[in-house]
């Protein structure tokens, strides 16, 4: 068989155009083979938490969030300042909000009591540095920690604006008050954050902070749903975002 | 036949026996061949995988479930005979079946020299915790909090 110069081009053409339309076909998502142990099906979300401060600071002693984080997470309470692994703290608006130290809340505000946690951001600087996509922005939202693979290096730490990861320097095990096997511990040498509570989320429970909330000050759900709790919040209030300026999106809102 | 080819012949047959050393000396010296005693769990519960597929590739499973919790949110897995799992090595694994880690996993990776990947630095055994309570109601002592 021959083949001319113009059946040759002809050919040619027809091919490409016919793996560009294969291509293209392959992108809309209902073509993808739906698998039951597959990750097809789970509609993108936008997760959110927002803080409502005014419920936060009538009790100020109040530590039911921070305590069910740690018995959640198996986190360790080391005691020394250096090596203390924090997933959710607590914070004064001024050290939450004020960031350059030239500056200074208003009296009114400056001690007002908040808890500051991971900000899930929209554009996780953490991520971006991160050398072995340890970790990563799921399509949820949620800005995950595969603690299997962080090498330990800490760039995300120095990126992160909020200092929202710790780093485990000593061997935790040892430091956990409550050991439950329902959450895997961390090993010395990676570093963690807090996860939003990935794990319950999957299994369509909410976050441990926020279910022992005992004034409803933490609010959560999915900002991008109209009819959502969080959406409601967020639109009938006057929010702040921490360093909103630095372009981050954080999705972590405080109603002060 | 030169001399020069007969120490070659010599040196690469010294060679050969020395690498496998390990082998034959396993072989003569005796050592048991047969699987430890292992503490299985009770008959009639079937594994997630035929059991000649768990011996040898149930790490290839458990990274499989590790990709599809961690990276891919899904913690439900199906076994190829339809039966569904929550996708948890300390709350199915080890919470449900094999519930004595230091007779089953521990003794086949100590007797096959096998050093295990380490999953347990992180991912806790229930039986630990198990203990731990039953030592503390032993010695009065309680957990409050």
């Amino acid at each position: 068989m021959t083949i001319d110069r113009k059946g040759f081009l002809r050919l040619t053409g027809l091919g490409a155009a016919a793996w560009a339309a294969g291509k293209f076909a392959a992108g809309f998502p209902g073509r993808r083979a739906e698998t039951p142990n597959g990750e097809a099906g789970r509609a993108p979300r936008r997760w959110a938490l927002v803080v409502d401060s005014r419920k936060c600071r009538q009790s100020r002693d109040c530590d039911l969030c921070i305590r069910a984080c740690t018995r959640a997470h198996n986190i360790p309470e080391i005691g020394d300042p250096r090596h203390e692994i924090r997933w959710i703290r607590k914070a004064t608006f001024q050290e939450a909000f004020v960031s350059d130290p030239r500056d200074s809340a208003n009296e009114r505000f400056r001690d007002l009591p908040l808890v500051v946690l991971c900000n899930h951001c929209d554009r996780p600087p953490c991520v971006r540095v991160c050398p072995v996509q340890a970790t990563w922005k799921r399509d949820d939202g949620i800005v995950m920690m595969d603690e299997h693979r962080c090498i330990g290096c800490r760039y995300c730490m120095a990126a992160c604006p909020y200092g929202s990861r710790s780093f485990n320097f000593v061997d935790p095990r040892p430091f956990i008050r409550e050991l439950s096997s329902g959450y895997p511990t961390r090993t010395r040498g990676v570093v963690e954050k807090c996860s939003f509570c990935v794990e319950r989320l999957d299994g369509g429970g909410l976050p441990a902070c926020v279910e022992a909330c005992e004034s409803k000050a933490l609010v959560f759900g999915d900002l991008d749903d109209p009819g959502s709790a969080v959406r409601a919040a967020v639109s009938g209030n006057f929010t702040l975002r921490r360093k909103a300026e630095l372009g981050t999106g954080p999705e972590v809102y405080y109603i002060v | 036949m030169p001399p020069d080819r007969i120490g070659i012949i010599a040196g690469l047959v010294l060679f050969a026996g020395l690498i496998t050393v390990p082998f034959w000396y396993g072989l003569v010296s005796g050592v048991p061949r047969e699987a430890p005693p292992l503490v299985l769990p009770a008959p009639g519960k079937p594994c997630v995988a035929p059991v000649d597929y768990m011996k040898r590739s149930h790490m290839k499973l458990l990274d499989e479930w590790r990709t599809l919790s961690v990276r891919g949110g899904t913690r439900r897995y199906f076994s190829a005979d339809g039966r569904e799992f929550a996708i948890s090595l300390s709350g199915t694994c080890l919470q449900q079946c094999h519930t004595d880690k230091a007779g089953f996993c521990d003794r086949c990776h100590e007797t096959n020299g096998v050093a295990a990947p380490r999953c347990f630095d992180c991912h806790v055994d229930p039986g630990l915790i198990r203990n731990s309570a039953a030592q503390g109601a032993r010695t009065g002592g309680s957990h409050d909090d």
